[in-house]
């Protein structure tokens, strides 16, 4: 396992997302989930929403690290509110 | 075809899990761990943050290959995609002809993408090859090794005869499927070529369409082999497209924390764009369904 | 429809021709698709001194001495043997995992199974670029590399989404009065699975093992990578050959035809469901 060069952040960062998962899988056997239309016009599952804000997620970061050069927990805080629209519009 | 609830299928489905996780997921976590660090080789690796990230994304490198990446596959979809819909609108639509269409358009698309590479070199060459030759002869000046005009033109050229019949036979496969009917109600309709192809075929090829460009944009957004092959990224950096550059980086360089960074906001890109199409392609068959 | 009287005069005008037209467009493009390949033929049958001298458009002194060279150099043959021995692994493996799923997207909804789809199919759309490298290394780490089955796995990666898709188009066609026909009568589902279901889409079968075999061995990258010595395919043997200064082209003309034999050979039988199956499974 030495060659993958773990470090403690990027374990977090995929433990957090392991835990979405099943945190997600759990919520969709006690409350299955029904697609709804938002406000990109496709249906949508509370899954792909997920999806839809972790990748949006991702580039915001990206954009932030290069456009803005402030420290980057500014860029989670602008993804969390992405995520709360995400949840509530698309 | 209605299809039963049955969380057993799980079970089905885990072999192709857990080889792809395997060749995957892991890979992916492991490009993840380079992008922040640094190393000197012999797996000593230093944390570098975010560093790689914000070097590349305002490194003119990755820049220009971006651009030469989105330019490229812009041009060549421009060119296939007509070409490939009026060549099968061209092609018999059965008999024994089709079928030698059929095997003879076919026949590019499985040669080895560095025969493909190689079979263009050659062809491309002012001393032995009849394009390059003929060209010279021509009195057109034309040196794909030297001039990034001539590199471009003939990296496009090969890759318009190199995927352009997958254009053309997806494109045949959606005409197959229009019922005669149609085109004889338009000929009572007294409809115009121009009016059959808009309203009757174009709508019918949609779906097939769609996955053409697909895959043309995605396979191109990805090419390596085959200008790697003809031109080597050059002259300097012309043909340098995002694989290439990322290779270069990755395998030539061992610079693995910026390789793993490029490859990371590589893989983004692409996601978002597989994203995209796929719920364009499930709402279009969802529509087409009802 | 204003002008319409205007079309009739005009597509009689042209319906003569137009047959003719459609030969025209068919013919240009395929010289167009042929000549490259005719050159690369015409050049591996010709003597370097004849290939370097003055241009001919077909060998005035035939000879078979390149090819011959080929056959006969166990560096140079055993390259197609390596590459086949991984292909025909890749095409296995890749069909075995791929039947089981396929069955279940065509039968079953469960939980999460739109975003695996997705998700295999990201991986068809991966840049294999991006994963040379951690190939490298895990397969480094693990010994596998240089070996066939490091490429086989690598291979993986875009062959298994790909069959499991075109395979999923394909059983959709069955009918699923079929299965439960066969369950009633007291078949076992591996019994069902072998003796009735896979016979009923063997075409099906034949088409994905077709595109993976396909796929593997026109993969030049990732099997580039992976590889050293042992395992070295043809395609790397020949950029190998085609980077070193005064090259033989005559020679490397021949590998390059002899690569484009084995697809040549298949592509008849699956002429009709090349689009199905670059479509995954979606016409």
């Amino acid at each position: 396992m030495a060659w993958m060069a773990w470090t403690l952040p990027t374990a977090i960062f995929f433990c957090t997302i392991a835990c979405l998962l099943v945190l997600f899988t759990v919520l969709a056997i006690k409350y299955p989930e029904t697609p709804r239309m938002g406000v990109l016009r496709i249906e949508t599952t509370r899954g792909d929403r997920l999806f839809i804000t972790l990748l949006g997620s991702a580039f915001i970061n990206l954009a932030w690290l290069g456009l803005v050069s402030a420290p980057q927990w500014g860029a989670l805080i602008v993804c969390l509110v992405y995520a709360a629209a995400v949840f509530r519009w698309v | 075809m209605e299809k039963t609830v049955n969380q057993k299928a799980w079970f089905l489905v885990l072999p192709v899990l857990l080889l792809v996780a395997f060749s995957a997921v892991i890979p992916l976590m492991t490009v993840v761990n380079y992008s922040v660090q640094d190393t000197f080789g012999n797996n000593q690796f230093y944390w570098a943050g975010l560093e790689w990230f914000k070097e590349l994304l305002e490194s003119e490198r990755l820049h220009n290959a971006l651009g030469r990446q989105i330019a490229f596959s812009m041009i060549i979809l421009a060119i296939e995609v007509p070409l490939g819909i009026f060549v099968a609108l061209n092609m018999p639509k059965k008999g024994f002809w089709a079928s030698v269409c059929l095997v003879l358009m076919a026949l590019p698309l499985l040669i080895p993408w560095n025969v493909v590479g190689t079979i263009w070199q050659i062809f491309g060459r002012v001393d032995i090859g009849l394009l390059g030759y003929t060209l010279d002869a021509l009195g057109i000046a034309y040196n794909y090794t030297q001039d990034s005009f001539a590199a471009w033109a003939t990296v496009v050229v090969m890759d318009v005869w190199h995927w352009t019949s997958l254009v053309a036979l997806l494109a045949y496969a959606g005409l197959q499927s229009i019922p005669d009917a149609y085109y004889q109600a338009a000929k009572i309709d007294q409809a115009s070529r121009w009016k059959v192809f808009r309203y009757i075929e174009l709508p019918k090829m949609q779906g097939v369409l769609l996955i053409a460009i697909l895959l043309r944009f995605m396979d191109s957004f990805m090419i390596y082999t085959e200008p790697f092959v003809v031109t080597g990224g050059g002259p300097g950096n012309a043909t340098t497209f995002l694989s290439i550059d990322l290779v270069k980086m990755a395998l030539g360089q061992f610079d693995l924390g910026p390789a793993a960074a490029f490859s990371l906001m590589y893989f983004l890109v692409i996601l978002l764009i597989s994203w995209v199409f796929y719920t364009v392609m499930t709402n279009l068959d969802k529509r087409d369904g009802v | 429809m204003a002008d319409a009287s205007l079309n009739k005069t005009a597509s009689r005008g042209i319906a003569l021709p137009k047959i003719k037209g459609n030969v025209v467009v068919m013919v240009l493009y395929l010289t167009f698709l042929l000549l490259p390949i005719y050159w690369l033929l015409n050049m591996s049958l010709k003597t370097n001194s004849e290939i370097l001298g003055a241009l001919t458009l077909w060998p005035n002194s035939l000879t078979f001495a390149n090819y011959a060279t080929i056959l006969t150099d166990q560096t140079w043959y055993m390259g197609y043997v390596n590459s086949l021995i991984y292909v025909v692994l890749n095409t296995v493996i890749s069909i075995a995992v791929a039947l089981p799923a396929a069955y279940a997207f065509s039968r079953y909804t469960f939980m999460g199974d739109k975003h695996l789809f997705f998700w295999l199919l990201t991986n068809r759309m991966a840049p294999p670029a991006v994963f040379a490298l951690p190939f490298f290394q895990l397969y480094s780490s693990v010994g596998l590399f240089d070996t066939h089955i490091a490429v086989a796995l690598a291979h993986c990666l875009f062959n298994v989404p790909l069959a499991v898709w075109i395979m999923e188009g394909f059983m959709r066609g069955v009918p699923k009065e079929i299965d439960e026909t066969a369950y009633i009568d007291g078949y076992s589902f591996g019994r069902f699975f072998v003796k009735i279901f896979m016979p009923l889409i063997a075409s099906g079968i034949g088409v994905a093992a077709f595109f993976c075999f396909m796929f593997s061995w026109v993969e030049l990258l990732l099997s580039r990578t992976l590889t050293s010595v042992a395992a070295k395919p043809i395609s790397a043997i020949m950029t190998r050959t085609a980077g070193a200064a005064g090259q033989d082209w005559g020679v490397l003309a021949a590998a390059g035809v002899l690569t484009i034999v084995p697809g040549a050979l298949v592509i008849y039988f699956v002429r009709n469901y090349i689009a199905k199956g670059f479509a995954l499974g979606r016409v």
